[in-house]
């Protein structure tokens, strides 16, 4: 995966290029950034501070100039995140919750990440609050079997509120560490659903103190500059903690999680490199600012 | 909307030569860049934007915009004209075998809506009287089959499956002739989500093509894609021959630009829009409509008339 070739050697390229530092160097730079899907507005607001920067520290040389652009993004991304560690209740059960659009590896994720933290040695329960979508429950189940983990269920169309609720119920009686609530995918400008939701954090909320400790965010990262849209009314009807960048074994660069970042601050705490149960990784932010560079 | 309208962003850019008596091509250049902008942060992809951009720019200097009297508006009806022909101009329809069973391939990234918008084109085709049969190729995804199966129940559609252990070429094959002894119309067949990278999965989807000659391979394709959707287009193209897209989610709120950059890099036509994640959920594709979301202005088209 191109996150993880060496940064050093991918920024590298990009500025052995370029001999100068001329107006040339920051358009070529603008464009590798909204190439990777930083979006227009970051991608400039970056580079205007480079400009100025290099002005500043009277830069000449390109190559004087990497270090520069390395240690910001990777500090935008790094700050404030020790390892990405989830937020656990140190005595007591852990919720996490699972939220985002349709189809970008909400349900998946979540039997990573059961397999990650039971491998930890936790007890893991998983609720299966998508009601809605075909199959979405079987899928659950089918990845519970696959990492030996149980899975507490309703019928397909069930209220997903009073599956949280008994899920919350079975995790106390069993004395679980851990309980990962997954959730139908909707789209963010559907309000019906966003209330939805909403119900099921106040049900959460009131049957666990402090719960749910973590609100997940999870993002394609083949998406483009919607996903600040989804970032900003999530983080509005569910509190988001943190992002699953998911997908990023493919092409994509997931450079929008950059804008998310500086636009409203969240972290991105995973992120997805394949369909397998070990395929999902602490954020890293040197390999992903590499990256954003790369091929 | 998180960005101003282009239609607002040109008036100013205009507004600011008023008094001048005479636009410029130094002007046409400067309402180029405002254009530019609105198509990137509409995620059309940067080759594509910058190849659009070279061809409006040269109809724009071409007089058009240079005598007008309202420049901005000439310069959206030459943008919204070029979006449009380059997306198709017209809806354009499903393709039938002559003689049935027409075999449909769906094909895509993971979680593009592949599955979903199997059922929803086998609903399509039950109002037009055919019988389709839904055939699960998807092995992989965990309750995929089932998944197929639930939808479609929904529909009362046949689905023919082969379980988890089979060969999605033996399915799909099999799937085929099952459709032939049972005088169903319509094959559509469900594979799994694949990375276009994948050189192992694109050369199994290549495959299944060969086994049953589809007169339909469609490239599902989620309308939320960034830059990465050429790289996905171009290479299901070269591999597998695309016959078209479907474009899904557009029930939300995304400007949609894969929209432009997917048909440019394949040339094919965009014949279906998923509005939702019911059955019914599927729509026409409308190049013209699509032009005015990638700009941002349902406005645009009392702008042109006026222009
Ligand atoms: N290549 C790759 N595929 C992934 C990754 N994460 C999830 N997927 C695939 O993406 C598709 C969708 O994943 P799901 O987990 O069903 O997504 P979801 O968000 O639960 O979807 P809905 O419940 O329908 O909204 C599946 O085919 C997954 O196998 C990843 O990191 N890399
Ligand atoms: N809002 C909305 N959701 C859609 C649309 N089309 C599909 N979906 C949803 O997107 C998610 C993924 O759809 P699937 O049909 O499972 O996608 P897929 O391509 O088959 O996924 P894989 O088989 O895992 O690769 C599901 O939650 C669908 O309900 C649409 O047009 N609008
Ligand atoms: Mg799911
Ligand atoms: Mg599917």
């Amino acid at each position: 995966a191109k996150t993880r070739a060496s940064l050093a050697e991918n920024v590298e390229t990009l500025f052995r290029r370029a001999k100068a530092i001329d107006e040339d160097f920051f358009e070529e730079l603008e464009e590798i950034l909204i190439a990777a899907d930083v979006g227009v507005k970051t991608a400039l607001a970056l580079v205007d501070e480079l400009r100025e920067a290099a002005a500043e520290q009277k830069i000449r040389d390109a190559a004087e100039l990497k270090p520069l652009l390395v240690e910001k993004l990777v500090a935008l991304m790094a700050e404030g995140q020790e390892g990405a560690s989830l937020n656990l209740n140190p005595d007591g059960l852990t919720v996490i919750l699972f939220v985002g659009v349709n189809g970008v590896g909400k349900t998946t994720t979540i039997g990573k990440l059961a397999h990650r933290l039971k491998q930890e040695g936790k007890k893991v329960l998983l609720a299966a609050g998508d009601t809605f979508r075909a199959g979405a429950i079987e899928q659950l189940e089918a990845w519970g079997r696959r990492v030996g983990v149980e899975v507490i269920r309703h019928q397909a169309g069930a209220d997903p509120a009073a599956v949280i609720y008994d899920a919350i119920q079975a995790a106390k009686a069993r004395g679980a560490d851990v309980l990962l609530c997954d959730t139908a995918g909707r789209l963010q400008n559907k309000a019906n659903l966003m209330e939805e939701l909403k119900k099921i954090v106040r049900v959460i909320a009131r049957e666990v103190p402090g719960a749910p400790q973590e609100t997940l965010l999870v993002v394609d990262a083949t998406t483009g500059q919607n996903a600040l849209s989804q970032a900003k009314t999530f983080g509005e009807a569910a509190k988001v903690t943190g992002i699953v960048l998911t997908k990023l074994d493919g092409t994509a660069k997931g450079g929008i999680v950059l804008a998310i970042r500086r636009e409203l601050g969240v972290p991105v705490k995973f992120v997805g490199l394949g369909e397998k149960p070990d395929d999902l990784v602490p954020f890293d932010a040197e390999p992903f600012v590499a990256g954003l560079f790369a091929g | 909307m998180l960005f101003e309208s282009l239609t607002s962003r040109l008036q100013e850019t205009f507004q600011k030569l008023r008094g001048k008596g005479k636009v410029t091509e130094a002007d046409v250049k400067e309402a180029m860049r405002e254009v530019r902008l609105a198509l990137l942060e509409a995620d059309v992809s940067l080759d594509v934007v910058k190849d659009f951009i070279a061809r409006v720019r040269e109809r724009a200097v071409g007089q058009e915009v240079l005598k007008s009297l309202t420049p901005a508006q000439q310069v959206i009806k030459i943008v919204h004209d070029e979006l449009t022909a380059l997306m198709g101009g017209q809806a354009a329809k499903l393709e039938l075998a002559p003689t049935p069973p027409t075999v449909i391939l769906m094909v895509g990234l993971q979680g593009a809506g592949k599955t979903t918008t199997t059922g929803k084109l086998a609903r399509y085709l039950q109002k037009q009287g055919k019988k389709p049969l839904l055939v699960a190729a998807d092995v992989y995804r965990p309750a995929a089959i089932r998944q197929l199966q639930v939808l479609g129940e929904q529909i009362a559609a046949p689905v023919f499956t082969m379980g988890e252990g089979a060969d999605p070429v033996d399915i799909a094959k099999a799937g085929v002739e099952h459709a032939k002894g049972e005088r169903l119309d319509v094959v559509l067949i469900d594979t799994a989500g694949r990375l276009h990278v994948n050189e192992e999965l694109m050369d199994e989807l290549a495959r299944i093509r060969d086994a049953v000659q589809p007169t339909e391979i469609l490239l599902v394709v989620d309308a939320m894609t960034g830059q990465d959707a050429v790289n996905v287009a171009r290479t299901f193209h070269e591999r597998l021959g695309l016959t078209g897209v479907i474009l899904t989610k557009l029930d939300g709120d995304t400007r949609g630009g894969a929209a432009l950059s997917v048909r440019a890099v394949t040339g094919c036509p965009i014949k279906f829009a998923g509005m939702g994640e019911k059955l019914d959920a599927l729509e026409p594709f409308h190049p013209d409509r699509m032009a005015s979301r990638i700009l941002g202005m349902g406005d645009v088209l009392t702008l042109i008339e006026k222009a």
